[in-house]
């Protein structure tokens, strides 16, 4: 039977960098570890060590079983887990990921930085400690290694063939360690011709019998091609319960060394060693191929799939009962269009339902995203000589696959900014009665239909007067008593930056305002709260998912566009009393005080409507990034969820509009984009 | 053909050798830790156990412990999976009551060798 093991590659690979992520969690906690978390870090490198060795990566195997050694040690109380061995292990994470990341990717590792950090895992294994006299731990167990490989004395020298004489005295408690001397007897007999013969000088009288016990002894013949070793092989899990004695019955007669039983040992002797260790490179060149092909897949939950089954079959049983109803149109009655009603009742929950599912499938816990953090802000600090605590909150909210990867680099880029501009250095915050160590706080949450992300810190907050300097010295526009928040916005402009110095983390000249666009590509949106002294706060408001929009369809004149519904604040239909035009702002509603600008679809998408007259029409408070406006249409049509198809792909990037959709009746439908809408009805003014 | 019980907490692994022993006509019942194992062993028994010794919860040699304490179990072969370095292993194991071991890494065919020695 041969059976292809380079299908588990991928699981392995799976499974091996969570192992790897799971290390380099518990690595960097700050307290000192418990026993338990030292076993959780032992056995996912044990793990990657055993399993990298059965799938074709024997180079990971080997490297990681120094890493192992160490970790076993630290585990056995033979060693403390010093800073030293934290920051050892947490290289050779590093490693073991590139090295798994270049056999995933078929491309090469860097051998001279592998046998850099496995030379300093070395150097640490064999380095005295704590206890002394287990120093020789490692090499007796390498030496026990070679011993147990079955590299025994015998088997280097070509040993004389059979027949052999084996004479095997089990101990009474054999087969209560499952063994069971004809199992035994059944393998001897594949290497060579057995002659089996029991010896029952042993057994006591019948009622003195005790079935369990094994009291039999055997004298073994074994005739052909057989080696000693195979033979002690045969007996390895038994030996020390048994006494064995192979001795060898001189040579065998002539009759049996005919000249084709002669060569033909020869033959497989050679064989043997060549096919055991070509079997193994075949495999590992083979796999390559099959691994990129499957870089992109994801895991998933056993029982989102289970749902997901559940469903399809509801909904395949809904359409039968409609399309039964369908065939007999011709005489429908009341009682059949009342179940031609409860079908499509049916029909749409299902619909719902399966969505939702096969939506959960592709979702993920943003701790994807988080659990690089701890890293990044460790070694952001130590390099910046500051000192920062990451807490993370909420990082079990689930959020789309494809929004998760495209958070990594702007969270990141905030999250280096933050320990870079705002966290203070420990001097200066002891000189502003702060605690020496800053303190970062990743959160992640629901709220409504959004996934909110806040990343503060308890930094020396964004600077007004600063921030003003420098957007004057690059030619901004800056409003006169621009309020904070107006700033703020400020350092999202292209280019800006305002860090005295470029350091070598951030300010690259990829600013801020990448990172908002980053966001703003997956409907997301952008805001910093900051009080100088006391930390800036950055919040990052995405959908759900990309695929799907809850959205209000609007009419204006003839056409239908869709709002996103997490823009809208509240619809209404004025009064012409709280209609007002203020020179430089055009017309605007008043609402409890506040004037928000009054935005006319039909002007800005240049389409006849119904109703020139807004008290007459519907206003729909929306809320952009920046400010609000009060969108003017003719009428409201339906709350929908819809499913966003991107204009830009298919035909270009049209300004106030994010997508399009398809509606029920097949008409499509514009899907508003509230922030470029404000900015356009700005610029239209 | 043998109802055999495969105890990995790597996943990996666990489908390579549960797929082996599926093809090689056997019925499996897989398990990711001692616990879950032991649960299993109860509730259905197995001709025989299959054991990784580094896991969650409960480890191999505690799991062929247990097992050998119950009636069931008392002469189903059980063996361990070990990595070549801990021969130390080998005997706490043996100590434990497993049959005996199979050294990772190992490849499909080396595994039903091996358990053929057990199972005849």
């Amino acid at each position: 039977m041969t059976i292809d093991i380079s299908q588990f590659v991928q699981a392995f690979l799976d499974e091996s960098f969570e192992g790897l992520d799971l290390m380099e969690v518990e690595l960097l906690r700050e307290q000192a570890l418990d026993a338990e978390q030292v076993n959780a870090i032992f056995r996912a490198a044990h793990s990657i060590k055993g399993s990298a060795g059965t799938f074709g990566f024997s180079a990971v195997s080997d490297f990681t079983h120094g890493a192992e050694t160490l970790l076993d040690e630290v585990r056995n109380g033979k060693r403390e887990m010093t800073p030293e061995i934290r920051g050892l292990m947490l290289e050779a994470v590093d490693r073991m990921r590139e090295m798994l990341l270049a056999a995933r990717d078929g491309s090469a590792h860097d051998p001279d930085r592998v046998a850099e950090t496995s030379g300093r895992i070395e150097a640490m294994l064999t380095s005295a400690h704590g206890c002394p006299g287990t120093d020789a731990a490692t090499p007796v167990a390498a030496d026990s290694t070679a011993a147990q490989s079955g590299v025994t004395h015998g088997e280097s020298r070509p040993t004389p063939a059979g027949p052999w004489e084996i004479l095997f005295v089990p101990q009474s408690v054999l087969l209560r360690s499952g063994n069971d001397p004809l199992g035994i007897f059944a393998w001897l007999a594949e290497l060579g011709e057995l002659t089996v013969h029991c010896e029952t000088d042993a057994l006591p009288a019948l009622g003195a019998l005790v079935a369990e016990d094994c009291l039999l002894h055997w004298r073994l013949r074994l005739d052909g091609e057989v080696e000693e070793a195979a033979i002690r092989e045969a007996f390895e899990w038994v030996e020390d319960q048994c006494s064995l004695i192979v001795r060898h019955l001189g040579q065998p007669p002539a009759t049996v060394s005919e000249a084709p039983a002669a060569s033909a040992p020869a033959a497989p002797l050679d064989a043997q060693p060549q096919t055991a260790p070509g079997g193994r490179p075949v495999a590992a060149n083979g796999a390559p191929v099959e691994r990129r092909a499957d870089a992109a897949s994801i895991r998933v939950a056993t029982d989102k799939v289970d749902t997901l089954v559940n469903m399809v079959g509801e909904l395949v049983i809904t359409q039968a009962m409609i399309n039964t109803i369908g065939h007999s149109a011709d005489q429908l009655d009341a009682r059949a269009v009342e179940q031609l009603r409860h079908g499509l009742t049916l029909l749409e929950r299902n619909t719902r339902e399966l969505q939702e599912a096969v939506l959960s499938v592709r979702m993920l816990p943003i701790n994807f995203v988080f659990s690089r953090f701890p890293r990044v802000v460790r070694d952001l600090s130590n390099t910046l000589g500051k000192q920062v605590n990451l807490r993370i909150i909420g990082e079990e909210t689930e959020l789309d696959k494809g929004l998760i990867e495209k958070l990594v680099d702007p969270l990141t880029h905030i999250v280096r900014n933050a320990i870079d501009h705002g966290i203070e250095s420990p001097e200066r915050r002891r000189a502003a009665g702060k605690s020496e160590a800053g303190t970062l706080v990743l959160r992640a949450g629901h709220q409504g239909g959004n996934i909110i992300i806040e990343i503060s810190d308890d930094g020396g907050g964004l600077n007004r007067e600063r921030i003003l300097a420098k957007a004057r010295a690059q030619g901004m526009a800056v409003p006169e008593n621009a309020s904070d928040r107006d700033i703020w916005q400020l350092v999202f402009a292209p280019g800006f930056s305002t860090a005295e110095t470029v350091t070598d983390v951030s300010g690259r000249g990829v600013g801020m305002d990448v990172v908002r666009r980053n966001i703003e590509a997956v409907n997301g949106r952008l805001d910093i709260e900051s009080t100088e002294g006391q930390g800036t706060r950055i919040t990052v408001r995405l959908p759900l998912t990309l695929a799907i929009l809850d959205g209000m369809s609007v009419r204006v004149g003839e056409e239908v566009y869709i709002l996103p519904l997490t823009a809208i604040l509240e619809s209404l239909q004025p009064t012409p009393e709280q209609l007002h035009t203020i020179s430089g702002r055009g017309r605007v509603v008043r609402l409890r005080g506040d004037y928000i600008p009054l935005v006319p679809l039909h002007n800005l998408f240049n389409v006849p409507a119904t109703h020139e007259r807004p008290e007459d029409g519907i206003v729909v408070v929306v809320e952009s990034a920046e400010d609000r406006a009060a969108l003017f249409v003719d009428e409201l049509i339906a709350q929908h969820q819809v499913v966003i198809k991107s204009l830009e792909t298919n035909y270009r990037k049209v300004p106030g509009v994010s997508g399009a959709t398809i509606m029920g009746d097949g008409r499509v439908a514009m899907i508003l984009d509230v922030d470029s809408l404000t900015r356009l009805h700005g610029t239209v003014h | 053909m043998a109802t055999i019980l495969a105890v990995d907490d790597s996943a990996s692994l666990r489908q390579m050798v549960v797929f082996t022993l599926k093809e090689a006509g056997h019925d499996v019942i897989e398990a990711a830790d001692g616990v879950a194992g032991l649960e299993a062993a109860k509730s259905k028994p197995a001709d025989l156990v299959i054991s990784d010794i580094n896991m969650p919860h409960m480890d191999g040699i505690t799991l062929v412990r247990e097992l050998r304490g119950l009636p069931d179990y008392k002469f189903t072969p059980i063996l361990l999976l070990t990595t070549e370095s801990s021969d130390e292993k080998k005997q706490e194991g043996k100590a434990a009551g497993a049959t005996g071991w199979l050294v990772k890494p190992f490849d499909p065919e080396k595994l039903m060798s091996t358990i053929k020695r057990v199972l005849g």
